[in-house]
């Protein structure tokens, strides 16, 4: 650009860069637009692993974590207040710790590496299920509290079990647990630190959309990697939006 | 729900198939499509499909005295004939070279550009204080530089956090960060060749014999690890130092330039 031994003006060098920034976004989000036209195979792949793993995770973590949030709701005992305090902790867990603890445990050298599990989509399902299922638990048992305080009077009059009650309490909040799901879901499809361990960012086998982007960053492509950060963005939204739907439509068979 | 649980199902029954061997390696060789290139000749040579782990060196002898591979290729022949004698690995074959390069922004501020001569330049990145990126990560890359700045007779380490900076992660993302900061970086040339994000950034430092890059294959102690596919793993390593491996080592090109030139010892 510059002739040799000729240094351009700071200032002027700092608006070329800026100029060639904004145009790596819009070559990021044409690229982003191809890809999904085209339905480019690899990327529908990486796409539907990453959909096939997150999903699986947030599903576990919602079929252990919901009732035991419930649980935690409405049942008093002693010690109760230090697992609170540890399971919001838990929530905070770094995605590379996660990782490091199931790769400990996978390895061939670990207890468990005699299951062959390491560096299979299996494997980035126990690490996002481990790091989403705190979230699941912290946040439902707040939002079944609440609403078990609102409808304890009523619960006693029935006289209900604690069974029933928790039963009760998980079908009249299913909205906002459909929230606390979407919730876990978003930190598992975007978390890269756990899958890159135990997955391995193996190509056609357990690549997903954080570990390509890891990859194409140090390639040096960022212009592909932003695009398929928008490809990721795009997925999220589908999922939320459908979910959404999923709420509306329901609310409007319950309205009719 | 049932859907998904179905999903899963169907997903534990497609983990690794059995004629999957895994290779631990880097990221240089993984970056620049090496075995994108390579290892569809010898899954058509062999019928064996190769899954690769790219990761540094330092990770990737970690991960294979963990069992957690069949085949190791990396760059740091010390750390490869250390892992070997102390029965992690079989028998280690020089498989490939290419060689590193520093490189920096186009105006060169500690003028080292043109150099033949390593040494000479680190001395002066270090006496301009100018800053230079480090890996900082252990991988044979990190060690080959932690090398130079010892041959040279300097120790960065106190300026560690002022002109050296260590990324603790990849060759390519330690790029990104480098020429971020305008720092210098040393590189092997595969990554640099194949590298997208260059900006005004050139090769200053090249050629000196000091800066050979040699890369080593061997499989993984079956002996030590139970589950090693042996078999399947030494008609890697095989294939890998036979003629056909080699040729195919020299064919993979990018940008017009070979990245790796094969030195096998001739097979038997």
């Amino acid at each position: 650009m510059a002739l040799p031994f000729v240094r351009m003006p700071l200032v002027f060098r700092k608006l070329c860069r800026k100029r060639e920034i904004l145009q790596q976004i819009g070559e990021a989000i044409a690229l982003a637009f191809g890809l999904l036209l085209a339905a480019d195979a690899d990327l529908l792949e990486i796409v539907t692993l990453s959909l096939y793993v997150s999903l699986s995770a947030t599903s576990i973590a919602c079929i252990l974590g919901l009732p035991l949030g419930a649980i935690l709701a409405v049942t008093r005992f002693p010690g109760r207040g230090p697992v609170l305090v540890l399971i919001n902790a838990l929530m905070g867990l770094p995605p590379v710790v996660v990782g490091l603890i199931v790769y400990l445990h996978l390895s061939r050298s670990g207890p468990l590496g005699f299951l062959g599990l390491l560096y299979t989509p299996t494997a980035m399902i126990i690490a996002q299920t481990i790091l989403i299922a705190p979230i699941v638990v912290a946040l439902s048992r707040q939002v079944l509290e609440d609403l078990h305080l609102e409808y304890a009077e009523q619960f006693r009059s029935l006289a209900l079990s604690a069974r029933q009650v928790i039963q009760a309490l998980l079908w009249d909040g299913r909205f906002a647990l459909f929230t606390v799901a979407l919730a876990g879901f978003g930190r598992a499809v975007a978390e890269v630190g756990a899958v890159m361990i135990v997955g391995g960012n193996i190509d056609h086998l357990t690549r997903v959309m954080t570990t390509a982007i890891t990859l194409e960053t140090s390639r040096g492509n960022l212009p592909l990697a932003l695009a398929l950060g928008i490809v990721l963005l795009a997925l999220a939204m589908a999922v939320t939006a459908a979910v959404h739907g999923l709420r509306a439509g329901t609310a409007g068979q319950a309205d009719a | 729900m049932r859907l998904l649980t179905i999903l899963f199902l169907a997903g534990l029954g497609g983990a690794a198939d059995a004629e999957d061997i895994i290779l631990q390696s880097t990221t240089s060789t993984a970056n620049s499509d090496l075995y994108d290139h390579l290892l569809p000749m010898f899954e058509e040579a062999s019928g064996i499909r190769v899954n690769v782990v790219a990761v540094g060196t330092g990770q990737a002898i970690r991960n294979a005295a963990n069992c957690d591979g069949d085949v190791l290729l990396v760059h740091a022949k010390p750390a490869e004939e250390k892992f070997v004698a102390d029965g992690g690995g079989v028998e280690r074959f020089d498989v490939m070279y290419n060689d590193f390069v520093i490189v920096g922004p186009q105006d060169d501020p500690a003028g080292i550009a043109g150099l033949d001569d390593v040494g000479t330049a680190l001395k002066r990145i270090a006496d301009a204080e100018v800053i230079f990126a480090s890996r900082g990560d252990d991988s044979g890359t990190h060690r080959k530089e932690r090398g130079l700045w010892e041959m040279a007779g300097i120790d960065p380490t106190p300026a560690s956090g002022r002109w050296y900076r260590e990324t603790g992660s990849g060759m390519g993302a330690t790029l990104n960060a480098g020429i971020g900061m305008g720092a210098y970086v040393m590189t092997d040339r595969a990554t640099w060749i194949t590298f997208g994000n260059t900006q005004d950034y050139r090769v200053h430092v090249e050629g000196d014999p000091a800066l050979f890059n040699q890369y080593g294959v061997m499989l993984v102690n079956p002996e030590r690890c139970a589950n090693v596919r042996a078999e399947e793993g030494q008609a890697l390593v095989d294939w890998l130092v036979s003629e056909a491996g080699q040729g195919a080592i020299a064919s993979h090109t990018k940008r017009g330039q070979q990245l790796f030139f094969p030195n096998a010892r001739k097979a038997k």
